[in-house]
């Protein structure tokens, strides 16, 4: 599985690669991949990001052009301010990080209960949160918008609270299921040792399960950040009131008012965070997508 | 080294097993709480809600099968599941193919994979809302890009989003340039798990490439082909962001998809009963389909 290995004997043959036919093919699917790929998924990319650039008027011109006729990156500065995007940039931190903070904090402490304390009834609650995976989401949606209006019991009402974001975030059996599956891993031996050394159940978390564990971790937290990041529905209907919005309900409301250039502006930083995140977490971002695949 | 902690109460070893439940349950209780809320309870709520008339004003009241036959009554409705039906068979062509296609070239090219793998998920990474500005500015038929790419090409211009015909297939375009890269990586991944032995032998009994593809590759990544398969029906038939940003269920009406209407229902009209009747139909169409594919595909081992 290691990438760093010497390529494993794939579909087509070593030997049928070094023939002239096969060189010649190999290179020409791989031009045609390079190029199609940079053109399908790259460009679009430059395209907002050199957009901003040009004034409003360039940008509604019949026939576009490649390049700025003249530059003007103070459209990013002006998206920041005039608009309040630094503003709805704030919201979104926020709700990314209370979901992040809440998600460890909740399912780390349920998964290690179910991994490491096994208690009676464990597994009917572990099957009972996984069988939340199989739901489609929108069944959800009606019924879970109304509790969050009038919590059972207590009576409050969440909307236009980040607790509206974080609360429902935290309940999630995907990570439940990961962390659970990773904890399973570590040997009892280990937890045995601290606890012959006097270590409670709240230290044996802290001090050995967790940072053994780090890997599951950075996976769970950048799903964590990512999906509130990129969440637009939700976040649209738990948080009516303008101020209190994430940077993502906000660009859809200001599309119609914004220039053009400042919302393109707004559309490209609204994604950097999240770009910056994929590239350098890559390969946790990978191996979660994995994770989250059954294996048969 | 220190001395043994003696238990705090050898004497009873059903004292010590109920206070490690007690223990246990303290760390799941936030956890069962959030759940509770916000899972459990609004499954059953949700069912319950399907036969209710539910306003703000007033405790709901049960009003039997209403909501369904107010369902039933609605044009609307009949035109969501056509519409949704549609929309998922066009992005079964393109999101299952091209994942599978992306993912195979990517597993045989020798160079350049890192670069193609990280570009392949770039869109996965944007937020949908941005997706779908961009390609709302793409589709302009003044100065979107696509159409002066036809026009370079001496095309004819296309009405993207406004034409009947078309607008469906324009968000299927974006929907799959935008999701594909996760079952892109997943194929990437289970390609890479097949042992090379196995293209070997075939190769020693001759089998051309095709056959290869057809009578190695493809088997051995069977299971997962089939379980992405069910879970872009399940999750394509909830489209919803690509309806709402780019045509608003438009033009005339042919596209509006089932979660637009149910959106509708209880967000635009204040009707939750009737959303609620929608979504416990479409989760019971879900299921059964579910059920009936995972039927259908089970191998015998």
């Amino acid at each position: 599985m290691a990438a760093t290995e010497p390529r494993s004997r794939t579909l087509i043959a070593p030997a049928e690669l070094t023939r002239p036919v096969g060189r010649f093919l190999h290179r020409f699917v791989l031009g045609t991949t390079l190029t199609g790929f940079t053109l399908a998924f790259v460009f679009p990319l430059y395209w907002m990001t050199t957009g901003a650039l040009k004034t409003s008027a360039e940008l509604s011109q019949p026939h576009p052009t490649l390049l700025p006729s003249s530059w003007h990156p103070e459209s990013y500065a002006e998206a920041w301010t005039n608009t309040g995007l630094a503003g709805y940039f704030f919201n979104t931190f926020l709700l990314a990080f209370g979901a992040l903070l809440f998600q460890l904090v909740i399912d780390v402490s349920a998964a290690y209960a179910l991994s490491k304390l096994r208690p009676v009834l464990g597994n009917a609650v572990l099957a009972m949160m996984l069988a939340t995976l199989m739901l489609p989401v929108s069944a959800l949606l009606v019924p879970a918008y109304l509790t969050v209006v009038d919590v059972p019991l207590v009576h409050v009402n969440l909307i236009n609270t980040p607790f509206a974001i974080w609360l429902p975030a935290a309940a999630n059996a995907f990570n439940v299921f990961i962390l659970k599956r990773f904890f399973d891993q570590i040997p009892a031996e280990l937890l045995d040792a601290a606890r012959i050394d006097g270590a409670g159940t709240v230290r044996i978390l802290v001090s050995v399960v967790l940072p053994l564990s780090r890997p599951v971790l950075a996976v769970v937290s950048i799903f964590a950040v990512v999906g509130v990041w990129k969440d637009f529905l939700w976040p649209m209907l738990v948080l009516p009131d303008e101020r209190k919005q994430p940077v993502t309900v906000a660009l859809n409301r200001l599309a119609e008012f914004m220039p053009a250039n400042q919302l393109l502006a707004g559309m490209v930083m609204a994604s950097i965070p999240l770009l910056v995140l994929f590239l350098v977490f890559q390969r946790h971002i990978i191996s979660g997508l994995t994770a989250g695949s059954l294996k048969g | 080294m220190s001395a043994l902690p003696t238990p705090a109460a050898p004497a009873t070893g059903r004292a010590r097993r109920l206070r490690e439940n007690l223990v246990a349950y303290l760390f799941l209780s936030a956890g069962l709480i959030c759940f509770a809320l916000f899972a459990w309870y609004p499954i059953v709520r949700g069912v319950l809600l399907g036969f209710q008339q539910v306003t703000f004003a007033q405790p709901a009241e049960w009003v039997g099968l209403d909501n369904f036959r107010r369902l039933f009554d609605d044009p609307l409705f009949a035109t969501a599941w056509r519409n949704t039906g549609y929309f998922t068979l066009l992005a079964l062509v393109f999101g299952f193919a091209a994942p599978f296609v992306t993912a195979v070239v990517l597993n045989e090219v020798r160079r350049g994979q890192s670069y193609l793998r990280l570009t392949v998920y770039l869109p996965v990474m944007l937020p949908p809302i941005v997706t779908m500005l961009l390609w709302r500015w793409f589709y302009d038929p003044g100065p979107g890009l696509f159409n002066n790419v036809l026009g370079v090409l001496h095309l004819p211009a296309q009405q993207w989003l406004e034409s009947e015909h078309l607008a469906m297939i324009s968000l299927v375009l974006v929907s799959t340039w935008a999701n594909m890269g996760t079952t892109t990586l997943i194929y990437l991944a289970a390609l890479g798990g097949i042992p090379g032995e196995l293209y070997e032998a075939a190769e020693l009994d001759g089998a051309s490439i095709r056959r290869r593809l057809w009578h190695v590759t493809i088997p051995q990544v069977r299971f997962i082909l089939m379980i992405t398969l069910l879970l872009q029906v399940i999750g394509t038939m909830q489209v919803f962001v690509e309806p709402f940003v780019l045509t608003g269920g438009g033009p005339n009406e042919a596209t509006v998809t089932i979660l637009l209407l149910l959106y509708r229902y209880a967000f635009v009209y204040n009707d939750f009963g009737l959303a609620s009747a929608m979504s416990t139909l479409l989760f019971v169409v879900l299921g059964l389909f579910a059920g009936l594919y995972l039927r259908l595909t089970r191998t015998k081992d």
